[in-house]
């Protein structure tokens, strides 16, 4: 009993890493896709606009505000 | 465990992004177009030179129910996806968690350098605080600040890392976060100041607007953390997942 060699017990299993290979290109890809949403969501016809007009800006004016991004 | 696991994660947590989009949209309708509507009433009552007066692009009702939905699901999507790419990352590297730890701390993670800490320099306004000449300028601070904290946050996890054989994961783990709190400090008293509220604004409604916003921030990523746990536990630990499943019909 008093060896500290004791077999892991099945809670607490230590999960292997996932290699940064297979996560590094989801991570580029998907990353840039997503912070593009962010990008549409947070500052598009606030800061700078890639679409004229305020039709994005109103569409999610209220959650823009609370979400806490700067608004006008 | 490759790259079709990260795919699969990938999915799940953009899906855990859109149920806990849903659970904060709820609470953002119900808590936050209260201090909003009371914004645009004080908006209204003084200037009438720029704004939102005049004809309506969305009106109120679209803004606050259709307009308020999309915003938060689509950003709640997005930060799915983000969380659950760190997620990755992080899994098996920063201690002896399992999926639905690691889950969570991600996502307090998350909630911390995404949001907390940068609304913490330049908090959310709600309509008619913020001058509209100074949008870029509040913008790149906001973004600077969020940039500046996830930087600092991998730094201190690195840290924490490289601490810990030597000095114990308690101890490595103070150490780091005393780390990371001095240099955001510093980088907090730095940085310039955002803009003030317009004169005459109720504080009542500047501060529940502020609660609302961090409760909408607090519900989105504790559903997405506890959520994504879930999801994650059965790709990565099926077993684990059918025990805690078996153990509750006993």
């Amino acid at each position: 009993m008093a060896q500290s060699t004791a077999a892991p017990t099945p809670t607490t299993q230590t999960l292997a890493p996932l290699p940064l290979r297979a996560v590094a290109p989801w991570a580029v890809f998907v990353g840039i896709l997503m912070l593009v949403l962010l990008y549409f969501v947070g500052a598009e016809q606030g800061a700078t606009a890639l679409v004229s007009g305020e039709g994005v800006h109103e569409w999610v004016h209220d959650a823009r505000h609370l979400l806490g991004f700067p608004c006008h | 465990m490759n790259s079709v696991t990260v795919r699969t994660l990938l999915v799940r947590g953009m899906l855990a992004g859109l149920g806990a989009g849903v659970l904060a949209f709820v609470f953002a309708f119900l808590v936050g177009e209260g201090p909003v509507d009371a914004a645009i009433a004080f908006e209204e009552a003084g200037s009438h030179e720029h704004g939102h007066g005049g004809e309506e692009l969305v009106s109120r009702t679209v803004q606050s129910t259709a307009g308020l939905a999309t915003g938060v699901l689509v950003f709640g999507v997005a930060i799915g996806g983000i969380a659950a790419l760190a997620f990755c990352f992080a899994l098996g590297r920063i201690g002896r968690f399992g999926a639905r730890s690691t889950a969570a701390l991600t996502a307090l993670a998350g909630f911390l350098l995404l949001y907390l800490l940068p609304i913490l320099k330049y908090p959310a306004n709600p309509p008619a605080v913020g001058n509209p000449d100074t949008i870029g300028k509040r913008t790149i601070l906001f973004v600077g600040m969020i940039a500046l904290s996830v930087l600092l946050g991998i730094a201190a996890i690195l840290l924490g890392r490289k601490l810990a054989p030597s000095w114990g994961n308690w101890n490595a783990t103070i150490a780091a976060g005393v780390a990371f709190v001095t240099v955001v400090a510093v980088v907090m008293a730095v940085l310039p100041e955002g803009d003030n509220t317009p004169k005459g604004f109720p504080a009542t409604d500047l501060w529940e607007f502020r609660v609302a916003s961090i409760g909408l921030q607090a519900v989105l990523w504790a559903a997405f953390g506890l959520l994504f746990g879930f999801l994650a536990e059965r790709v990565l630990e099926p077993k684990r997942a059918r025990d805690e499943v078996a153990s509750l019909a006993v």
